[in-house]
C-alpha cells in the first residue's frame, strides 16, 4: 500500500485539453480542421462586420442608387465605384449585405439551438428520472410533434405568433418569433437523447447513492446525472445548429422568417433569385455559397465530433 | 443489552406481477446491534440486498414494504416518507455498494464527492469538510489523500474505488452502514484488506453494519452474527461460529459442506439437490423441503417454526437439544 505513487502535480486547463484523445483526433482529421477553420473565418467575419464591411447596407444613407447592379469587380458605368462582390438592385455592396445576413442568421441559429437545448434537456432529465405519466406526457407530446415535418411545425408556431403580435411590433419581433418557432420545433430530439441516457444513468449506483445521502431530486438531476449526459447533446446541438441555420434561410426563403429590413442570408437568396435569370447572378450565388459553406463545416464538425465523443464508431 | 441499532420485525416485500404476488422477502427479522457486524448470506435472489433496499427506502416500485416493522435507533422509519426519510436515511446509514467503478460520479472530484455528503448532514463549513475528506481518504488508506482528493474517479483502481466508497458511506458518521457484496468485484487479494478495513473502521465508531454477501469467507472473517436467508425466509441466525460449525438448518449445512477447502484434494465437493424456487412458487411448509434430505410430512404444510437468535427455521434441526426450545 505504501508503494502507490502520490499523484503528479495537476496540469493546467489548456494543457490538459492540448493533450486530451478529442484534440488529438482532432489534429489528425483534416477535414475537421478545415471545416473549424472556416466556420471560425465566418464566425469572425459575422461578429466584427461593422468593422470589415465596406458600408453598413441598411442605412439609406450609404446608399447610392445610381451602383445598382454592379457586377463583381467591375467599375460601376456610373460612378465608377468598384465592388468586390458587386451590388443588388438597390447599390447595396454584396460582400456587407452577406456579412449583416450571416450575423442574423448566425444569431438565430444559435439562440434557437440554445432554447431548444435548455427545453429539451429539461424535458428529457425530468421524464428521464420522475416516469412514470409526467414521461408519457412529455414523450407522447414529443412523438406527436416528430410526426410533422419539422419546418412545417415552425412556420405553424411563426404563423401564430405573428398572429398575435401588434403589426406595429412585427418587424422588431421577427427574430425572437423566428427563434421561438425553431427552437420549439427542435427540442425533441435533445429531449429524446437526455431522456434515454437518464434512464441509464438513474440506475448507476452512484445516484442510488445521491439519493440515499438525501440530495433532492433537482440537486441529483443538475449535479449528478446532467453532466453525465451531456456529451451526447454535444453532438445533436452542434449538427442542430446547421440544421437550425438552413431552417432559418428556409423560413426566409419563403418569405416568412426574417424581414427585409433585417435580411438573413436566406432573406438575400430570395432577394437574389428574382434576378437570376435576368444575368445579375452575383446577387444570388454569394450569399447561397455563403450559407452552403456555414451549414456544411458546422455540420462536418458536428460529425467529427460524434465520432471523436463515441470511440466505439472510430 | 444496549438497545438494537437496528431492529427489523416481520419485515415482508411484495412485488406485484401479472402472475400474482411474489415475496422478495418474507417475514424476516433481525437485530443489529452498535459495534456489531451481522452478515446476510444466502444465493441470489434469496432476499438480501432486497432485505438491505428495504432498510435504505431504496425499493423501486413496484416492489414495497407490505408488512412488518423496521426500527433505527429507536425510531420506526418503515412508514416514513418523502423529506423525513431523506434527511433520517442519509445522516443515519451508509451504503457501500457493490461495484466500485458505478459508485462514484466519475465526473465530480472524490473530494467533492465526499464534501457535498458531508455538508448534505453535517453543519460545517466547506472548508472544514475539505479537512475532513483528507482526513477520511487518509483513514481508509489512501497515501497521499491531500493531493489525491483532487483527483477523478478513474485515477483510482477498483480496490481504491472501494476504499473511497467506505469513506463516503461513514464520513457522515451514520450509525448503520449497509455494504452489499463489497468484494464481489474485487479481486481476492483486495477483498480481504477492504473486509479488514470495514471491520476496523466500524469497530473503532461502535457503526452497526449489515454485510450483505454470498461469500461465507467473507462471512467467517468478518461477522459476529450471521443471518441465512433462503427464498426470502431467514432459514437460520446465529453467532457465526455457531452457525459456521456447527450449522442447524439443512440448508446452511448443505451450503457449508459446498464451500470448497484447498485441503480437502481429491474430495468430489458437495451439493445441494436442486434450486431454490422461483419467488412465485415457493413451495408449502418450508420453502427448503423439497431439497432437503431431512424433510418428513410436517414440513410440506404448516410453516416451519419461527427463527428466534441461535436457532433455525427447521422442524428436524441438526442438533438434537435444540428441538425442545422449538416445542
Amino acid at each position: 500500500m505504501t508503494d502507490i505513487p502520490v499523484a503528479p502535480p495537476p496540469k493546467s486547463r489548456l494543457r490538459l485539453a492540448l493533450e486530451s484523445d478529442v484534440f488529438y483526433t482532432f489534429r489528425r482529421s483534416p477535414v475537421a480542421v478545415i471545416s473549424a477553420l472556416v466556420v471560425l473565418v465566418l464566425l469572425v467575419s459575422a461578429i466584427f462586420a461593422p468593422w470589415i464591411a465596406s458600408t453598413n447596407p441598411f442605412d439609406p444613407a450609404s446608399l447610392n442608387l445610381m451602383n445598382g447592379f454592379t457586377p463583381p469587380l467591375e467599375p460601376n458605368a456610373f460612378t465608377g465605384d468598384s465592388f468586390l462582390l458587386g451590388t443588388d438592385d438597390q447599390g447595396r455592396d454584396v460582400f456587407s449585405t452577406i456579412l449583416y445576413g450571416m450575423r442574423i442568421s448566425l444569431f438565430v441559429g444559435v439562440a434557437a439551438v440554445a432554447f431548444a437545448m435548455v427545453l429539451g434537456i429539461t424535458l428529457g432529465l425530468i421524464s428521464g428520472y420522475v416516469g412514470g405519466w409526467v414521461e408519457t406526457i412529455i414523450m407522447r407530446v414529443a412523438d406527436v410533434q416528430l410526426t410533422f415535418p419539422s419546418i412545417l411545425v415552425a412556420m405553424l408556431i411563426f404563423g401564430i405568433a405573428k398572429g398575435i403580435t401588434p403589426v406595429e411590433y412585427r418587424d422588431q419581433m421577427a427574430i425572437w418569433v423566428l427563434i421561438l418557432a425553431i427552437g420549439l420545433s427542435d427540442w425533441v430530439q435533445f429531449a429524446r437523447v437526455v431522456r434515454g441516457a437518464t434512464l441509464v444513468e438513474k440506475n448507476k449506483e452512484y445516484v442510488q447513492a445521491a439519493r440515499l445521502i438525501g440530495r433532492k431530486p433537482g440537486a441529483i438531476m443538475l449535479r449528478h446525472i446532467l453532466p453525465n449526459v451531456l456529451s451526447p447533446v454535444l453532438v445533436i446541438a452542434t449538427i442542430s445548429l446547421a440544421l437550425a441555420i438552413i431552417a432559418e434561410a428556409t423560413l426566409s426563403f419563403l418569405g416568412v422568417g426574417a424581414p427585409p429590413t433585417q435580411p438573413s442570408l436566406g432573406t438575400l437568396i430570395r432577394i437574389g433569385q428574382g434576378f437570376l435569370f435576368s444575368g445579375e447572378w452575383w446577387i444570388l450565388f454569394f450569399p447561397a455559397c455563403t450559407l452552403l459553406a456555414l451549414a456544411l463545416s458546422v455540420n462536418l464538425l458536428g460529425d467529427w465530433l460524434r465520432d471523436a465523443l463515441n470511440p466505439r464508431l472510430r | 443489552m444496549a438497545e438494537p441499532v437496528l431492529s427489523i420485525r416481520d419485515l415482508s416485500v411484495e412485488i406485484p406481477t401479472r402472475h400474482g404476488i411474489v415475496k422478495p422477502v418474507d417475514g424476516v427479522s433481525y437485530d443489529i446491534r452498535a459495534g456489531e457486524i451481522l452478515g446476510v448470506v444466502g444465493e441470489s435472489g434469496a432476499g438480501k440486498s432486497m432485505a438491505g433496499n428495504a432498510v435504505i427506502g431504496l425499493l423501486s416500485p413496484p416492489a414495497h414494504i407490505a408488512s412488518g416493522e423496521i426500527w433505527l435507533n429507536g425510531k420506526r422509519i418503515d412508514q416514513l416518507r418523502g423529506e423525513a426519510m431523506r434527511r433520517l436515511r442519509g445522516k443515519e446509514i451508509g451504503m457501500v455498494f457493490q461495484d466500485p467503478l458505478t459508485s462514484l460520479n466519475p465526473l465530480l472530484r472524490i473530494g467533492d464527492q465526499l464534501v457535498e455528503t458531508m455538508r448534505t448532514h453535517l453543519k460545517i463549513s466547506e472548508k472544514e469538510a475539505e479537512k475532513r475528506a483528507v482526513a477520511a481518504l487518509e483513514e481508509v488508506g489512501i497515501p497521499g489523500a491531500a493531493s489525491r482528493v483532487n483527483s477523478y474517479p478513474h485515477e483510482f483502481s477498483g480496490g481504491m474505488r472501494q476504499r473511497v466508497v467506505i469513506a463516503l458511506a461513514l464520513c457522515a458518521e451514520p450509525s448503520l452502514v449497509i455494504a452489499d457484496e463489497p468484494t464481489t468485484a474485487l479481486d481476492v487479494s483486495v477483498q480481504a484488506q477492504i473486509i479488514a478495513l470495514l471491520k476496523r473502521l466500524c469497530r473503532e465508531r461502535g457503526t452497526a453494519v449489515m454485510l450483505i454477501t454470498h461469500d461465507m469467507g467473507v462471512i467467517a472473517e468478518a461477522t459476529d452474527r450471521v443471518a441465512v436467508m433462503y427464498a426470502g425466509r431467514l432459514a437460520e441466525l446465529g453467532a457465526v461460529e455457531q452457525v459456521l460449525t456447527r450449522p442447524q438448518h439443512p440448508y446452511t449445512h448443505g451450503l457449508m459442506a459446498s464451500t470448497p477447502l484447498a485441503s480437502e484434494g481429491k474430495a468430489r465437493l458437495h451439493q445441494i439437490p436442486g434450486a431454490m424456487p422461483r419467488l412465485d412458487a415457493v413451495p408449502d411448509g418450508c420453502a427448503f423441503n423439497p431439497r432437503c434430505p431431512r424433510a418428513t410430512e410436517v414440513c410440506r404444510t404448516p410453516p416451519p417454526p419461527r427463527v428466534k437468535d441461535g436457532m433455525a427455521a427447521c422442524w428436524h434441526p441438526l442438533v438434537e437439544d435444540v428441538e425442545e426450545k422449538v416445542s
